[in-house]
């Protein structure tokens, strides 16, 4: 158990990614898909922060960001103190080596062509010089680890189902034994009777390895008790932002609200308040002015409209809301 | 419920049966499956991948493809028998008396068509309305699937909306000759968490307001926790527990449901563990002697390994095929 | 540790799929182009023991006698003879080892070339994909025989730039199809991770892209062999293919050609069967690889 003080592990400061829209032949400025803008997080070591929102909220893109699989429009992500941005191609190199990552498609996540051995051993090949008796040890000791025969070293992913496939993938992410993974839907994909003993192993390996994660997910059960704390995000911004157990039970930003009382119950005796909101989910081409969520929130102000809310502590958490700004 | 209003729709052990062009391999898909359906009443069939739940759906529709067929087994709607019918009037049926919605709106819209042209479709083929009558009647149906500026989304087609409008097309499609009962195969699974929520209580309205029965197919117990009356759990092609949803979560009987309800994680998150299902959802072309759940059972006795267990009555309604629930 | 322990891995399908090439289950094996094609390679490798006579010289004194069946037909030459005496059925059996020598081998230049190129263009675009797009897009306006016997004309005529000169017109082909396949397989989860382990770009193409197109690459193969032999012979019956004394069946159409007035059919007919045969053998195969291969990437 990590006592005392968390150590910040990753820090994203103002973080933001717009993707330039084509320039047609005659349009003056055709504007950009607005994926992530500003947005700012902690990640401590040994814990999960857990991302949650719907289509269009900038995870998926923030995930890419982290995974330096995509370069910030503006502002920086800090590991371990060092700006990403500003890394030369060896720090490039150490940074892989502390962040890996899981995605949803265990059946897209694995090279069809090779055995699983090498899938395992590729980021130990790439990165390290060791030699042919030891890399075999190593992807033994990481089958173990993610509870898979050892016999599965010399097969191939084809012949593996979805649970064992993510439990291949998860065994490659933790090859070079990072800091750090991000696990972006990791459970999505695989059925109902599996998603719970690929989610306990996470947490095991959490435990055993002090590893950090970044969970993104829909299901926000699945989040809410995976995680440490929990970032809303709603077309590109945080709206919420703090404890799981906060957010989930006791969430302030009229989005976050929705979003959680949306959430399908475990019991039907378990009622929860039912907030629909009207309408779609906006583009990120053209985001609402003001607080992006004005249009379709039920207790929407005037202000809403022209002001952009800042991110403020209240309630134990942050809210970038103008019914909780008492700073006027 | 009353008890004493007849059955909608009555399966009584259906199978059916996929069988390989050499007759080599049969698979049971859908293995002596008995279900009752009352007007009004929302039925959830739960069930992973391999269970049969999407094959049951197209057995009660007869539109199994050719490489399978209806070995055994009976199925009444409305008191008739849906096996005796012919093409022409499972056609008739198919659409008018019993309308499906699937998981891909996309792939249930033609691209080619105007929205209004797909809604009104039905009705002209159904009700030989006349062009005109159709395309008010499609406006109306938007309007009661809670689609703004109805009359002028009419004209529009498919690609011009979002995923969560076109789920609410394919449902005015679904309802646009007033069917008596609506299967719906995963309506919700692609769509985002505030969309699926607006889509749930738009099924639940459009049922109360027209006493449509709804069988509703899927993965996710937590939709059967909120929109079913009643729910049969499938395993391997069999339902392997049934009956009125508050029973089934408070007590279920079989290991299999059991285990699923323990496995959803709690919003009120502890970090505690997870009840998990050893193995993985079983392959139907080899099924081991007996009950089909025996190798992931964490109650497996020796019984269970040489005959299938049959359908116990639990009492209530409630019944399992399980040797240990035995009562 | 205690993780809860996975299910053993049943197998899903029996036969693995190899790291290099695939293995394919033996039944439904389409046996009529097999056939076909193992009779030629056989034909092709032991021409010196099973053919009958030197293909090269002819003895004057047996000119244009027809196949055994027909009236003034001998046992001795039982598809008959040319316009120099030299034994048809030889001519036949070398003929195959110059045609598959040939067009597997420009086949194989074609596909390194082409593969590599698409792969490159596919996976690095920007002005890389610009350039090789637009070498390809002029290559491909060219009408390939037009610019190979342009070519061959230069170069002049040997086996060995036969087989340059059609890879160098046919590797268009395969860099086009290869850079779509790569165009996604790049965006596939994979390849992503492997960005992600900190692979180069070079090991990205080389480990995980080259290996996924090399089943498109054998069906594509496939498919050429017939439209490159059909190419060799007609630069050989055009007289800047492979160069006389030696064999090769496009070459034995053009002598023959001029026997066809006279009636001396065979001198035709025979060559032609052989090229037909071949390629038709060669598209069946290619067709029926790329039905068994494709199916099986898609269950991945």
């Amino acid at each position: 158990m990590l006592g005392g003080q968390a150590v910040t592990l990753l820090e994203a400061r103002n973080l933001t990614k717009h993707f330039p829209l084509r320039k047609g032949l005659f349009s003056v400025d055709p504007g950009a898909v607005r994926a992530v803008d500003g947005v700012s997080f902690t990640i401590e070591a040994g814990r999960t922060l857990g991302v949650v929102g719907e289509s269009g909220c900038g995870k998926s893109t923030t995930a890419k960001l982290v995974l330096k699989l995509e370069e910030p429009t503006a502002g920086d992500i800090l590991f371990e103190g060092r700006g990403l941005t500003t890394l030369d191609a060896e720090g490039i190199r150490q940074y892989r080596r502390s962040v890996q990552a899981v995605f949803q498609d265990p059946f897209a996540s694995l090279n069809p062509r090779m055995r699983v051995d090498a899938i395992i051993a590729e980021p130990l090949v790439t990165n390290e010089k060791i030699e042919k008796g030891q890399v075999r040890q190593r992807v033994a000791r990481l089958l173990d680890m993610v509870g898979l025969p050892a016999r599965s070293a010399d097969l191939f992913p084809h012949e593996f189902s979805g649970g064992q496939r993510q439990r291949i993938a998860i065994a490659r992410a933790l090859a070079l034994s990072p800091k750090l993974i991000v696990l972006d839907e990791p459970v999505s994909a695989l059925d109902v009777s599996i998603r719970a003993q690929i989610l306990n192993l996470l947490v095991d390996l959490q435990r055993d390895l002090g590893l950090a994660y970044l969970f993104i997910a829909h299901d926000l059960a699945a989040v809410a008790h995976m995680s440490h704390s929990i970032a809303v995000m709603y077309l590109g911004q945080l709206v919420e932002y703090g404890l799981a157990k906060t957010v989930a039970t006791d969430p302030k930003h009229p989005y976050t609200q929705a979003l959680f009382s949306a959430a399908l119950p475990s019991h039907p005796d378990e009622v929860r308040e039912e907030i629909i909101l009207t309408g779609e989910v906006p583009s990120p081409v053209n985001p609402p002015s003001g607080c992006r969520f004005h249009p379709r929130c039920p207790h929407v102000l005037p202000r809403c409209a022209p002001e952009v809310p800042k991110l403020r502590t209240s309630f134990g958490r942050e809210v970038a809301c103008h019914l909780y700004d008492t700073a006027r | 419920m009353a008890t004493t209003t007849a059955p909608l729709l009555e399966l009584d052990k259906l199978s059916a049966h996929y069988v390989t062009a050499r007759g080599t391999r049969v698979v049971r898909a859908v293995d002596e499956v008995s279900l009752t359906l009352r007007p009004g009443e929302t039925l959830g069939v739960v069930g992973e991948s391999g269970s049969g739940k999407t094959t049951l759906a197209l057995t009660i529709l007869r539109l199994l493809p050719p490489a399978a067929r209806i070995v055994s087994g009976s199925m009444r709607f409305g008191g008739e028998d849906l096996l005796a019918k012919s093409t022409t009037e499972m056609r008739k049926i198919r659409g008018k008396r019993i309308a499906m919605i699937l998981q891909d709106p996309m792939a249930s819209l033609n691209p080619l068509f105007t929205v209004g042209d797909q809604i009104a479709e039905g009705v002209r083929v159904h009700e030989g309305a006349t062009r005109r009558s159709a395309w008010q009647r499609a406006g109306g149906l938007l309007k009661a699937v809670k689609i703004p500026a109805a009359t002028q989304r009419l004209g529009e087609y498919p690609h011009q909306m979002s995923g969560g409008m076109r789920q609410r097309i394919v449902g005015a499609i679904a309802i646009s000759c007033e069917p008596q009962l609506l299967i719906a195969d995963e309506p919700t699974t692609s769509l985002d968490v505030t969309i699926q929520a607006q889509y749930l209580k738009l099924l639940r309205d459009i049922q109360r307001e027209r006493g449509l029965a709804l069988i509703f197919i899927t993965h996710n117990l937590g939709i059967v926790a909120r929109m079913c009356d009643s729910v049969a759990v499938m395993y391997a092609g069999r339902v392997i527990e049934s009956g009125p949803v508050r029973r089934i979560f408070n007590a279920p009987a079989h290991p299999y449901t059991q285990a699923l309800i323990e496995s959803i994680p709690r919003m009120d998150g502890s970090l505690e563990r997870l009840t998990a299902i050893d193995g993985q959802p079983p392959d139907l072309a080899t099924l081991p002697r007996g009950c089909s759940f025996q190798v992931r059972c964490p109650r497996v006795v020796d019984r269970c390994r040489e005959e299938a267990p049959p359908v116990f009555d639990i009492g209530a309604g409630h019944t399992a095929r399980c040797w240990v629930a035995k009562p | 540790m205690s993780v809860s322990p996975a299910p053993s891995p049943s197998p899903v399908a029996s036969a693995p799929i190899a790291w290099r090439m695939p293995r394919i289950r033996l039944e439904g094996l389409p046996l009529f182009p097999i056939g076909i094609l193992l009779v030629l390679v056989f034909a092709a490798v032991f021409a010196d023991l099973i053919a009958p006579y030197n293909p090269e010289i002819g003895s004057l004194s047996q000119r244009f006698r027809p196949p055994v069946w027909s009236v003034g037909g001998s046992g001795e030459h039982l598809l008959g003879t040319d316009h120099i005496g030299r034994d048809v059925l030889s001519r036949l059996i070398f003929g195959a080892r110059v045609s598959m020598v040939v067009g597997f081998m420009a086949v194989v230049f074609a596909g390194v070339v082409g593969t590599g190129l698409g792969i490159l263009s596919g996976y690095l675009g920007g002005w890389v994909d610009q350039v090789i797009m637009r070498v390809t897009d002029t290559w491909l306006a060219l009408p390939a025989l037009t610019f190979a016997i342009f070519l061959a004309a230069i170069v002049g005529p040997s086996e060995f730039n036969i087989v340059i000169i059609l890879g160098g017109v046919y590797w268009t082909r395969y860099a086009r199809v290869v850079r779509g396949e790569v165009l996604s397989l790049k965006e596939r989860d994979f390849v992503r991770l492997a960005i992600v382990a900190g692979c180069s770009k070079w090991k990205i193409m080389r480990q995980h892209l080259l290996p996924n197109v090399l089943n498109t690459a054998i069906v594509l193969a496939t498919l050429m062999l017939g439209v490159v032999i059909v190419s060799e012979a007609a630069l050989s019956f055009l007289g800047v293919g492979v160069p006389p004394p030696k064999p090769a069946w496009g070459l034995m159409l053009a002598d023959g050609k001029k026997g066809l007035m006279a009636g001396y059919w065979w001198l035709t007919v025979f060559p032609g069967v052989c090229i037909v045969m071949m390629v038709l053998a060669a598209n069946l195969l290619g067709d029926w690889l790329r039905v068994k291969l494709d199916p099986q990437l898609r269950q991945l």
